[in-house]
């Protein structure tokens, strides 16, 4: 049994009085222990959204209208708050782009990370501190001992990440989400957290679900990735796999148009056209407008995963790779 | 070298913070501490650094948006940043500027075509009407924007749309000069190299000369002819592009070039020591980046280095470097 097996997961936001549009169509995702998982898609694709649906955490107006998450064998989306609240934070913790939203501007980075110890374990306020500083260290605080009573706005946007990060490993979870944890961040402080995420999963075989738009983040940190557009998965498999032959003419589209993939000042291979919102998804696959294969059928039906890619007319393997 | 079409020296700009209501002291952030750089016709300069360095500083500065608390600016040789408003608008309609985020550079509540006539009416008054439409009309064609659009409001159109919008609306007073800053680290990946693409051919078509601001060192080596690194409002190193990333002379632009994510992976395998930015409001005495440095020594501590020209021609400003 996989450790998390995400099944035919909808999510839909209410449009006028009676319908609804999907900004999840069916997704499907699978994870085992210690497993690091990317994935990638552009603005809106519906990437955060999959996040929050696994902790049942979709806010109103939004609904997961459909679907399982299965966690260890067991349906997260029918567990009550206070069980979902034991897994949440604790089994599984997440790590969002801006720490802000985890971080509580006007208590000490100690007071909120011995709080956070203490809902889910019976441990000693001094236990508990000295867990905390511990964690600080890990992370690579300099001076742990007193940034704990330090307020968040003391921090430099990487420390504070860094923070997050020691929040996010107190409980000893078995699966971290992070959403761009590293978007907002300089490409130094972004090499230094992602080495840091890196080394702490593969340390304490801790599963990962990295979310970002950055390929080549994704094939630094990930084994396996996940490639969304426009609410649906339409490809999936091994990181290097996909980079080295992608078969959905969309990920072979996004590597391509690299800038690293073109001699400097030569024009770049682009995608025509953007990913249209959800609410005007076009018939068939939501790719076909942008596609240069897209025949009939793929205007008309939407093609199923299979394989690993959802695509009537995958590239083959010598065409991938030129 | 032909006559630079930009050229600054010494260039410096602080700002005055608001006093504490304790203190006494009027606190100053140092944004541009001495930049010299000098700008050739018809090229790509691009300008790289972290958050807060002071690239949007010196575009500024340049477009005369801001008075520079010292230094000199100048434009085909003439000082710009002492002239009058009479004199300086001509000039003006030659140097145009696109911002980062096409969602606030644009007025909402103007229409494309007004958009687009504004800098013709403000700049060039004298411009006839008749004049004015042709002008606006032949500058949506050439950036790929459809003459439909004029009467439609910026919230109609996806991000790309807009920065083509903010793309022309730059070009319309035909200008030699454009201040790109971050065009396109607002916008999706597979809409990134469609804008690139444009910049690239716009260049080919008008001449024109750019001044890239970019934290995206792939984006530099593919488009850059010359790279300027900025460290806390100094240049550290300034060069040929192909120089900048076979033969790195600064240990910052090594510490840039080994945070680059690659597709091949390693860039994340070895943990990093925290780095942090020295504050800008009490810069230390010697190299702003001796707190960071691996080779940092006394000296470096104590005397701050000066840009000087290299054996490969590349100019850095490090005590230790040859
Ligand atoms: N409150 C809401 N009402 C209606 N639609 C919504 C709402 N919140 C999100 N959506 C839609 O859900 C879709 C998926 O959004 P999601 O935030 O998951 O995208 P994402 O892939 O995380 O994008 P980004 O890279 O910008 O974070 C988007 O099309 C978005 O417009
Ligand atoms: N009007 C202002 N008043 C006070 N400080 C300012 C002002 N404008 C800029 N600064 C400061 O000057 C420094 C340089 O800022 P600038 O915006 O030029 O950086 P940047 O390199 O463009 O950064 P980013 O990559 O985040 O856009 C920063 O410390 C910034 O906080
Ligand atoms: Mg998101
Ligand atoms: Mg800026």
């Amino acid at each position: 049994m996989a450790m998390l097996e995400v099944q035919d997961l909808h999510v839909a936001f209410p449009r006028g009085k009676r319908d609804e549009v999907e900004a999840l169509r069916g997704v499907n995702l699978h994870l085992e222990k210690g497993e690091r998982l990317g994935v990638v898609g552009e603005s809106g694709a519906g990437k955060s959204m999959l996040a929050f649906a696994i902790l049942n955490l979709i806010a109103d107006p939004g609904r997961v209208s459909g679907g399982r998450v299965m966690f260890h064998g067991e349906n997260l989306l029918d567990l009550s708050e206070r069980g979902i609240r034991g897994i949440r934070g604790n089994r599984i913790s997440m790590i969002f782009q801006d720490p802000m939203v985890t971080l509580n501007p006007v208590l000490t980075i100690g007071t909120q990370m011995i709080e956070t110890l203490k809902a889910h374990r019976k441990i000693s306020d001094a236990e508990a501190r000295k867990l905390c500083i511990e964690r600080l260290k890990q992370v690579a605080i300099p001076s742990a001992e007193s940034r704990m009573d330090a307020y968040p706005h003391e921090l430099s946007g990487g420390l504070r990440q860094r923070v997050v990060i020691a929040i996010a490993l107190l409980t000893d979870p078995e699966l971290i989400i992070a959403d761009e944890p590293t978007t907002a961040l300089d490409v130094t402080i972004q090499a230094e957290i992602m080495a840091l995420i890196l080394k702490l999963c593969r340390e304490n075989d801790v599963a990962l679900i990295l979310i970002t738009h950055d390929l080549g983040v994704v094939a630094e940190v990930t084994e396996r990735i996940m490639i969304m557009y426009a609410g649906l998965c339409v490809e999936e498999g091994r990181t290097q796999d996909i980079i080295n032959a992608p078969r959905h003419p969309y990920t072979a589209g996004l590597l391509k148009a690299l800038p690293q993939k073109a001699g400097r000042g030569q024009r770049l291979y682009q995608i025509p056209g953007s990913m249209p919102p959800i609410t005007a998804l076009p018939p068939g696959c939501a790719y076909n407008p942008r596609c240069e294969f897209a025949a009939d059928r793929c205007r008309a039906t939407i093609p199923p995963l299979a394989g690993g890619v959802a695509c009537f007319h995958p590239l083959q393997e010598e065409e991938a790779a030129s | 070298m032909t006559q630079p079409i930009v050229e600054t020296r010494g260039l410096e700009m602080r700002f005055a913070l608001p006093t504490h209501f304790l203190s006494r002291e009027k606190p100053v952030l140092h944004a541009l501490n001495g930049v010299d750089v000098s700008i050739q016709p018809g090229e790509s300069f691009c300008v790289v650094g972290e958050s807060g360095c002071g690239k949007t500083t010196l575009g500024r500065a340049i477009m005369g948006l801001l008075a520079p608390s010292a230094g000199e600016i100048l434009f085909r040789d003439q000082r710009i940043d002492t002239m009058d408003e009479r004199m300086r608008k001509p000039i003006r309609a030659e140097m145009q500027m696109v911002f980062q985020n096409p969602y606030a550079s644009l007025n909402p509540r103007r229409n494309v075509f007004d958009t687009l006539a504004e800098p013709i009416r403000h700049l060039l008054p004298d411009t006839p009407a008749a004049e004015v439409r042709e002008q606006v009309e032949s500058v949506l064609a050439a950036t790929g924007c459809d003459p439909s659009w004029q009467r439609r409001l910026p919230h109609e159109f996806s991000g790309g749309q807009r920065q083509r919008i903010a793309i022309a609306r730059a070009l319309v007073t035909n200008p030699a000069f454009i201040v790109a800053d971050e065009p396109i680290s607002a916008l999706d990946v597979s809409i990134q190299a469609q804008i690139l693409n444009l910049l690239t051919d716009l260049q080919a078509d008008r001449g024109l000369t750019y001044l890239f601001i970019t934290h995206d060192l792939s984006v530099v080596e593919h488009f850059g002819s010359r790279v300027a690194v900025m460290y806390l409002g100094q240049v550290m190193e300034l060069a040929e592009t192909q120089a900048i990333f076979a033969q790195p002379k600064h240990p910052y632009t090594r510490l840039l070039l080994e945070a680059i994510p690659k597709l091949e992976g390693g860039s994340f395998d070895k943990p990093r020591t925290p780095g942090e930015l020295p504050d800008p409001v009490n810069l230390p005495v010697g190299c702003p980046f001796a707190p960071r440095c691996p080779l940092a020594d006394a000296r470096c501590r104590a005397e701050r280095p000066k840009l000087r020209t290299l054996a490969n021609g590349t100019q850095a400003a490090c005590h230790h470097t040859e």
